[in-house]
Formats: structure tokens, C-alpha cells, sequence
């Protein structure tokens, strides 16, 4: 059963303007494609993929509060319609990106740019790539018609309608390999820049670790000084082969007017392990989707993450996880704290498909509301189809333990400072298992500032 | 001047009425002992005067050298040198003693603009004290009082006290839930802390505490109110004789 925590009616799940919006939508997107569809690379079986998937995308539509796992992010009335695709960007906007992306990169890391959903080689770090680590952009893959199996891999669809849209619109991306038995030792940091206003970013991406293979892959969004009002659907597809180790990392700090969906579909090999963190701590409209499929037995997932909301940011985090073999373990820790009128949805869905035995998850979800206008929706929910399995699920929502905040106030700690250890300490349980020290500082500098801004 | 005056003070919580008319003064360098029955108004008073929300005060002032204490946050009268070692300390997973250690010095200097401790000077500093009373180094690294037992957390009272080094340090049942020989090295912790700067109000139950903090004054509180005022022997007398005498004359 989702739990709620709210003062306020449910008045805005309602708006009389559906209706309106509804068929300015459909108009709107229609419009998106033809406008955009010389821009888009891939021609032949590429080209015939993505009108298929926008034909798929039209049938649907932007999701809305009647499709059970869009029910608390109805974008039909969040976002309305989708914005026009961002233009090629031009020198001017890749001056500007450059500087976002100085302050957005994490320490000793090899950076891959995406600026207005077009790869940056001028402000990435390619030449400094390892051996066995193979990047080409998703524009060179869909332009190369002697592969088209692999363009058809990377454009993978799913029933989630803006997964689809994503195949359909996409610009561009990175498509990384890392071969057999390679432990990277250099982070791999994908940044996505906005510098446009009013205009819509599609990338998708897909990586490969052989078996065996190490690696560390993270994800900033941000924008350039003045972007706003645009919106991101990203889509990152990756195979984690068998034995190997990805650790994944998605950071939306986008600006607060901007909205952001991005999906993950990983699948995970046998003895393979993921540890997938998420982070959102600003946009107007944001959704993080990550499809897990532990596929080969043996596999291990942790997936931790982080939302930090105020304003009237709606932020909302959708894990399923799917046991599709014997002997796979899940572990999830999800942490939200939501200021102002800020709105959280959290929803973890474990399927254990069935002879998946003895499967191991857990889930615990926990919103850290501030004010009285804060809501949290959390959704956990099981489907367990198989008989021997050791499966869990944990939410909680509330306010800051009052007793707790006056023991450090009376230490001499002002209720901002009081309230700030308390709320570290919240979200150090879900932070402290990033294994990668600089990414992990990262995410701790970013909560902190955060509450630097409360204060 | 004292270094603290309550007059004439009513507090309720709710609509209930705790202190009716309290009168407390404590001087620099005194220690008073203030003892009574369960629900007289002990720990009530202890908390007003840290500045613990959810209390109304309906009459009576608390001054506190001079300046009106009850105009002040919580943090701004522990940053003036108001200590509450509580009766029940917290625990907060995810905060190390270390951290909160110098979260708060830190929050107090700054508060009466000195400068921060560096962290060497402040490790040191912790060191030397903990080692005075008896806490392990691997305490401090575990969260506040997490898995701490009772005795562990009025301990780590002591040093958050010695510590921010206050001039008047109230200790509400810091006796609760000690074995003897923590409640020894409690007491000497709060024995070395004994300055003629430094007032302290050790609120408890039961003489015992008395016999290793020596009091100056010891108070005995009744419904709301201060009903009888004397000497050390005053502690001796009500051991004797119970409060029922006190209950009584209300």
C-alpha cells in the first residue's frame, strides 16, 4: 500500500485543464518529430526504428495519472506537452557549456560532454581514455549502416512511453565498451549540459563490460548560465557482463525551472554486481526510472539514492527490480528530504519471477519532511512468484525528531545548523556505501550545499 | 549581581500549571542541589531554563547575568553559558561524538566571535578530557551515544560540559541509571569542573549524589514552588523525614 503524508487536498491531481492540455500535447510532440526528423541521424533500418517508435509513442502519449506507474508523476499535467528539440549547438553555447562543465566534473575523472544532446569531443577528455575502453557517439553508431544490429540494440524500446519517445527523438549519446576482464581505473564522467531555454534534449546511451570488466560510470546533468525551462529524456541502456562490476551514478542538478526524465535498463549478468546510485537535488520536474534485471544467477544489486526537494519541485524515483534467475540479492536504501512545497514520489517495485528461489531484496524508503506543505508518496510493492525467497520492504515519513533537535540546539547549534547535522546524518546512510571516495565527496558536497541554502 | 535569578515564575504545559511561583537565586561559584518529588518541577524548571520549546510562561522573569534568559533561543543561551546536562541524553546514528563535539564548540565560539578551534587543537583538547573520564577513544568515532550505555551517555555529559566549559551547568538526574562506580567517576568529572566562576544546579532524587557533589544550598522543590531553603544537612534531614512534610504545607 503507498503511504501518503500531506496537509494538502489532493485538488491538483485534478486540474480541470486536462482536457486542453491533453490535445495540446498530442499536437505539440506530432510537430516535435516532423520538425526534427532531418536532424536526426540514422537513415534505412535506423530511420524505420524510430518512426515505429514514435508511431508507438503517439498510440500513448505523454504518461499520465492512469497508467499505474506514472500514477503520482502525471506529466500531462506537470509538463503539458514536450518542447521543441534544442538546436545543433553553436560556439557561443559550447563556450557557455564549457564553464558548467568545469564546476560539474568530479576529480581525477576522464569526462564525455553531451551538450544540448550533441557530443562534445572539443570538451571532453577522449584522448585520455585506457586501453580496452572503447567510446564512440551514438551518432557514428546510427550513421554506420554496416551495423545494424547494434543500432537496433541501442534503440531498444519498452512499453514506457517515454523510453519510446526517447528511441523515436534521440541526437546523440555515448556508446561505451569496456573489454573483457578491464578494471578502468579512471572514473568515467558523462556530462550533460543544457544551454537552451524552452527546448527539449534526447540522448540515449548503452554500455557494454565484458566479463570480468571493472568499471565506475556517473552521470551529471546540469545547464549553462541562463538555460531554462527545458527538458531532458535521457535513456542509459547498459550490460553488465557476466562477473563484472559497474558502479553507476546519476547526479540531476539541473536548473530549478528544468525538467528531467531519465531512464536506466540494466541487466546484470551471473556473479555479476551493480551498486547504482541516484541523486536529484534540483529541476522543477524530475523522474529517475531504473529497470534492473538481475539476469544471471548469483548476481548482486545495491541501489541507493537521494532526493532533495523544495520549492514546488516534484522529484520522484521508480526502481523495479526484477529476480528473473536463482540466487540474485537486492538491496535498496532510498532517502528523500522535502522542504517548502515540495513533492516526493518514491516507488520500488521487486518482481521475482518465478523459479527465481532463493532470491534476497530488500527495500526501505524514508522521506524526511520539513514543513507542513511537504508530501511524500512512497510505494513499495512485491510480486514474488517463487516460494523460497527472503524479500523485505520498509517506508517510513515524518518530521526532524524535535528531541533530538533541541538537545543540539541546546549544545549551541542554531535550528538551521541543528537541523542540517540531523538531515547528513539522514541521508549518510544511503551516501556512505558510494565506493568511489571522489564521487562520493561529490554527492556529500552537493547535500551540503543544499543546506547551505537553507540556512 | 547573581549570576542567575528566577523570580516569581509560572510555567505551564498545555493547560497544566507546573512551577507556580518559583524563586531561585544562584551565585557564581555555588553549587545548589535541588531535590523533590517525582512531577514537583524539577526537570521542568531545568528545561525553561535551557530554553526547551512547547513550555508557556505566564509570569516571572529568569535572568541570567543580568539579561533576560527568556528572550533568548536555545543555542544563543548555551552560546552565554547555559550547559543542561540531560536527564535522558539523545542518540543521533550518523553524527559521531567527534563531529557533534565540534559542531557545537564551534557553534559557540563563533556565536561569541572568537575564533574556531583548529582540529588538531580540538582533538587534543578532547583527548586530554575523555581520558579524565574514563571514555575510550573508539566511543568518539561511534555515533552520539549509539549503543552507549547509560552510564557511556552521563559520562559523555560530562565531557560535551568540560568541554564548552559553561558558567552554570544544571544536571538533571545525572545519578539515574549509574552504578556506583559510574556515578564516582561522574562525580569527579563535575567536582574538577567546580570553579568560583561556575555556578551549578544538580537536580536528583536521592542523597547518595550528594554525599560526592557536595552542595552549598540544597533546595527542596514541592508543587511548583521552592518550599524549603538550607545547608547540606537539609539533604540528611529529608532522607530522615520524606517529602510528605513539604506535600503538606502546599
Amino acid at each position: 500500500m503507498p503511504n501518503s503524508k500531506t496537509r494538502r487536498d489532493r485538488a491538483r491531481d485534478f486540474p480541470m485543464k486536462q482536457v486542453v492540455t491533453k490535445a495540446a500535447a498530442g499536437h505539440a510532440t506530432d510537430n516535435v518529430f516532423a520538425a526534427a526528423h532531418g536532424r536526426l541521424p540514422g537513415s534505412g533500418l535506423v530511420a524505420h526504428i524510430r518512426t515505429r517508435a514514435f508511431e508507438a509513442y503517439e498510440r500513448a502519449g505523454l504518461p499520465h495519472r492512469r497508467i499505474e506507474a506514472w500514477k503520482y508523476t502525471d506529466l500531462r499535467t506537470l509538463i503539458g506537452a514536450v518542447l521543441p528539440l534544442a538546436p545543433r549547438p553553436d560556439a557561443a553555447a559550447l563556450v557557455r557549456a564549457a564553464a558548467s562543465v568545469k564546476q560539474a566534473g568530479a576529480d581525477r575523472v576522464v569526462k564525455l560532454v553531451l551538450v544540448d544532446g550533441i557530443f562534445a569531443p572539443e570538451l571532453s577528455d577522449v584522448d585520455s581514455l585506457e586501453d580496452g575502453v572503447d567510446v564512440r557517439s551514438l551518432r557514428e553508431v546510427l550513421e554506420d549502416t554496416t551495423d545494424g544490429a547494434m543500432a537496433g540494440l541501442v534503440l531498444a524500446t519498452t512499453t514506457d512511453a517515454v523510453i519510446t519517445l526517447n528511441a523515436a527523438m534521440a541526437t546523440d549519446g555515448l556508446v561505451i565498451a569496456i573489454a573483457e576482464g578491464e578494471a578502468v581505473k579512471r572514473l568515467i564522467q558523462i556530462v550533460h549540459v543544457a544551454t537552451g531555454s524552452l527546448v527539449s534534449n534526447f540522448t540515449r546511451s548503452y554500455l557494454q563490460l565484458g566479463q570480468g570488466a571493472h568499471a565506475a560510470v556517473v552521470e551529471s546533468f546540469v545547464s549553462a548560465e541562463g538555460a531554462s525551462g527545458y527538458q531532458t529524456n535521457d535513456a542509459t541502456i547498459a550490460l553488465v557482463g557476466d562477473e563484472a562490476c559497474l558502479s553507476y551514478i546519476r547526479l540531476a542538478a539541473d536548473a530549478a525551472d528544468a525538467v528531467n526524465i531519465s531512464s536506466g535498463i540494466i541487466v546484470v549478468g551471473a556473479r555479476a554486481k551493480l551498486d547504482l546510485f541516484s541523486m536529484t537535488c534540483s529541476g522543477s520536474v524530475s523522474r529517475y526510472q531504473g529497470f534492473v534485471t538481475l539476469a544471471g544467477e548469483g548476481s548482486k544489486l545495491s541501489a541507493n539514492g537521494v532526493n532533495l526537494i523544495r520549492h514546488k519541485q516534484h522529484v520522484d524515483t521508480t526502481m523495479v527490480v526484477d529476480h528473473a534467475v536463482p540466487h540474485c540479492t537486492s538491496r535498496e536504501k532510498f532517502r528523500a528530504v522535502i522542504d517548502e512545497c515540495g513533492r516526493s514520489v518514491f516507488q520500488g517495485q521487486i518482481v521475482v519471477r518465478p523459479g527465481a528461489q532463493k532470491a534476497d531484496a530488500t527495500l526501505t524508503t524514508r522521506a524526511l519532511l520539513l514543513s507542513d506543505e511537504a508530501r511524500a508518496d512512497n510505494k513499495p510493492e512485491l510480486e514474488i512468484l517463487a516460494d523460497d525467497v527472503t524479500c523485505g520492504h520498509g517506508s517510513t515519513s515524518g518530521a526532524l525528531d524535535g528531541s533530538l533537535v533541541f538537545y543540539l540546539r541546546a549544545r549551541g547549534l542554531s535550528e538551521k545548523d541543528a537541523q542540517a547535522l540531523l538531515i547528513g546524518a539522514f541521508l549518510g546512510e544511503a551516501i556512505e556505501e558510494i565506493a568511489p571516495e571522489n564521487l562520493r565527496d561529490l554527492v556529500t558536497a552537493q547535500a551540503e550545499h543544499w543546506m547551505q541554502a537553507r540556512r | 549581581m547573581a549570576l542567575l535569578e528566577v523570580r516569581d515564575l509560572h510555567v505551564g504545559i498545555e493547560d497544566c500549571e507546573i512551577l507556580r511561583g518559583l524563586d531561585l537565586t544562584v551565585n557564581a561559584g555555588e553549587v545548589h542541589a535541588i531535590m523533590g518529588p517525582n512531577g514537583s518541577g524539577k526537570s521542568t524548571l531545568s528545561h525553561v531554563i535551557s530554553g526547551k520549546p512547547g513550555y508557556q510562561v505566564s509570569a516571572g522573569q529568569i535572568l541570567f547575568k543580568g539579561e533576560d534568559l527568556l528572550a533568548m533561543e536555545a543555542n544563543e543561551r548555551a552560546a552565554n553559558g547555559v550547559f543542561l546536562a540531560f536527564q535522558y541524553p539523545v542518540e543521533i546514528s550518523g553524527v559521531t561524538t567527534m563531529n557533534f563535539l565540534r559542531a557545537a564548540l564551534n557553534a559557540q565560539r563563533k556565536a561569541r566571535a572568537q575564533k574556531e578551534f583548529s582540529t588538531p587543537d580540538f582533538i587534543k583538547r578532547v583527548r586530554e578530557v575523555a581520558k579524565s573520564l574514563n571514555i575510550p577513544q573508539g566511543m568518539l568515532k561511534r555515533g552520539l551515544n549509539v549503543g552507549f550505555s547509560g552510564g557511556e551517555k552521563k559520562r559523555n555529559e560530562i565531557l560535551q560540559m568540560a568541554l564548552l566549559e559553561p558558567s552554570l551547568c544544571i544536571l538533571d538526574e545525572i545519578d539515574s541509571g549509574l552504578d556506583i562506580d559510574a556515578l564516582r567517576i561522574v562525580a569527579g568529572g563535575i567536582n574538577a569542573l567546580r570553579s568560583p566562576e561556575r555556578a551549578m544546579i544538580v537536580i536528583t532524587h536521592y542523597r547518595r549524589l550528594l554525599d560526592y557533589i557536595v552542595p552549598d544550598v540544597v533546595h527542596v522543590m514541592s508543587k511548583g514552588q521552592v518550599r524549603k531553603s538550607g545547608g547540606k544537612e537539609l539533604a540528611l534531614e529529608l532522607e530522615a523525614c520524606g517529602y510528605a512534610q513539604f506535600e503538606d504545607a502546599a
